[in-house]
């Protein structure tokens, strides 16, 4: 595959999705909740181009709301997670000693957790909101985001550039700003476009279970888990989300990739 | 070799008791209240303090988690509410299962990932590595949750071929081991193709090759052998996803394992079997974490020496 290939597609890819959950809703007129049984398990159609789920109600409606809710759920999540893992990874490494390798145990032990695991008990607790899903999400994200920046301030201290800021006098807080965060950006954009992939397969994953969204409101998750019923008499309505889970998963794993190589060739 | 292994060893213990804090902390410290959430919003004040007194839940939070401790120590994993049988031995019933699956999963992902791997890393930049690499692309993006539909309908609703769901003989397992293999053999088919590219292109690799050593002599002998380790580690790596991997696969296709035993309890909000699931599931993943690692210093010795 040519150098940018990935970069290319990819960046396409999340640039088709994310037009389709800001604007489809608005194109599509289709209520996405509402029931017409006379419709119920229809065949795609001109009428209806992704067909109708055992309601009757419109299959491509209901995949362009799940979209927004799909996406925009991730892109919160991992700007959450980016925030609380920068915050207490930045402040471990920046405190050092002690307080740092506190810290990282506590990150370690959460990281021993496997990640969906956490978040499935944490939804279970917490009970199946819009919140709770959030917060079940952003606690299996941080830690990533934590060592990562950890990791990149402590190695960027160490270079020449920061120390020659640093001998010629310059502020705590101006370092860290003017030097580090800098430095420190291309590799977590990388991680976060990954993370919106493998989020995007959490949230469908506890709705599925029914730990997320709750039916009726469309998830590409829940939408999968009410398909399963009818998959000899109406595979579509499996189809459409599971398609659109991968094509999202594939184009923001896609972008990561060609924006790993574009950071490393530089 | 012998100080490396009780290094790990003591690292596993602490790391395990906070793998058992974090579980207690998950269900006695996130808010919600677990007895009113079982009994309901319209219990009886009698019977909300009745099932705290049975579970222990009225004494202090610091004495709940020493006898926490204390019970895990003993294998005594209390009383299920929904099935009023030891949570211990619910799970000892049905981990042999979710053992079984995960193992499929494991094998259907090197008997997939091996071949497309090698053909990609002989000729890179050829069909075949463009095309089993896009392959691979399409793998990773593949959810479970979608993948375990599609081969029920493709297999098992049309062709006929396989069982749809349940647990029975090889056959039934077929489907649920590719469902759960498929994203781990892609990223391995990735990481095969890359390690060989590598070693390929190493100085010591074309010195045996001009002293006429066969091409697929020098990706056999000396390219697999290297990609063990990045391999091995890889494992290590994905051995929670394929954990949660399975619980995914187990709800699509009715398997009897502990992720099916962990999502119905979610369900009856029976939360002496949840705790119990979850710190199975994740006890298990440190343990493999840790095989993972005493595997890795075997077959790599730099990494033992490294850390002492």
């Amino acid at each position: 595959m040519s150098r940018h290939a990935s970069l290319y597609v990819g960046g396409t890819l999340v640039a088709v999705l994310l037009v389709a959950a800001i604007a489809g809703p608005l194109v599509v007129h289709a209520d996405p909740l509402a029931i017409d049984l006379a419709d119920s398990l229809a065949a795609p159609s001109w009428r209806h181009w992704l067909g109708c789920d055992s309601l009757g109600r419109d299959m491509l409606a209901r995949v362009l709301w799940g979209a927004r809710l799909s996406l925009g759920i991730s892109i919160s999540v991992v700007l959450l997670s980016l925030m609380t893992g920068s915050l207490i990874g930045g402040a471990a490494a920046i405190a050092g000693g002690r307080i740092d390798g506190l810290v990282m145990r506590g990150v370690d032990i959460v990281l021993a957790f496997p990640g969906l695991l956490l978040a499935l008990a944490l939804a279970a607790i917490l009970g199946a909101g819009l919140v709770d899903l959030l917060i079940a999400l952003t606690a299996m994200g941080w830690t990533g985001y934590a060592r990562l920046v950890r990791g990149e301030i402590l190695s960027l201290r160490e270079r020449e550039y920061v120390e020659a800021a640093r001998s010629l006098g310059a502020h705590r807080a101006r370092i860290l700003f003017r030097h580090l965060l800098p430095g420190i950006a291309g590799p977590v954009v990388v991680q976060a476009t990954f993370g919106i992939g493998g989020i995007i397969v959490a949230e469908a994953a506890l709705s599925f279970l029914g730990l997320g969204a709750r039916p009726p409101t469309p998830s590409w998750g829940n939408m999968l888990d009410a398909g399963r019923q009818f998959l000899l008499v109406a595979p579509h309505l499996t189809t459409a989300p599971g398609v659109a889970i991968g094509l999202a998963v594939m184009g923001f794993n896609l972008l990561g990739d060609g924006l790993a190589q574009r950071i490393s060739s530089r | 070799m012998f100080n490396y292994l009780l290094h790990r060893i003591l690292t596993f213990v602490p790391v395990a008791l906070g793998v058992a804090t974090l579980t207690f902390a998950l269900i006695h410290l996130v808010p919600g209240d677990p007895v009113i959430a079982m009994l309901g919003d319209d219990a009886q004040p009698s019977d909300i303090a009745g099932m705290r007194h049975e579970l222990g839940l009225d004494r202090p939070l610091w004495r709940q988690y020493l006898r926490y401790l204390d019970s895990i120590g003993r294998g005594d994993l209390g009383e299920s509410l929904s099935m009023r049988q030891p949570v211990g031995r619910l799970i000892v019933e049905r981990y042999p299962a979710t053992l079984e699956l995960a193992a499929a999963g494991l094998a259907a992902a090197v008997v997939i990932a091996f071949p497309l791997g090698l053909i990609a890393g002989a000729n890179p930049g050829g069909i075949a590595d463009i095309g089993a690499m896009s392959l691979a692309i399409v793998g990773i993006s593949v959810p479970h949750l979608y993948l375990g539909p599609l081969l029920m309908i493709v297999f098992s609703l049309h062709l006929r071929w396989l069982p749809l769901t349940g647990k029975g003989g090889a056959s039934h397992l077929i489907l649920p081991a590719i469902t759960l293999g498929t994203a781990l053999a892609a990223i391995m088919a990735r990481m095969l193709r890359q390690s060989l590219v590598q070693v390929l292109a190493a100085d010591y690799v074309r010195t045996a090759r001009s002293k006429g050593l066969s091409r697929s002599a020098a990706l056999i002998r000396h390219g697999l052998r290297n990609a063990l380790t990045p391999v091995i580690t890889l494992l290590g790596l994905e051995a929670g996803a394929l954990l949660t991997g399975s619980i995914i696969t187990e709800m699509i296709f009715s398997w009897p394992g502990l992720g099916r035993l962990m999502i119905s309890a979610i369900g009856n909000r029976d939360y002496p079997l949840v705790e119990g699931c979850v710190l199975t599931f994740a006890l298990s993943y440190v343990v493999v974490n840790t095989v993972t690692d005493v595997i890795y210093s075997v077959v790599d010795p730099r990494i033992r020496l490294q850390r002492r």
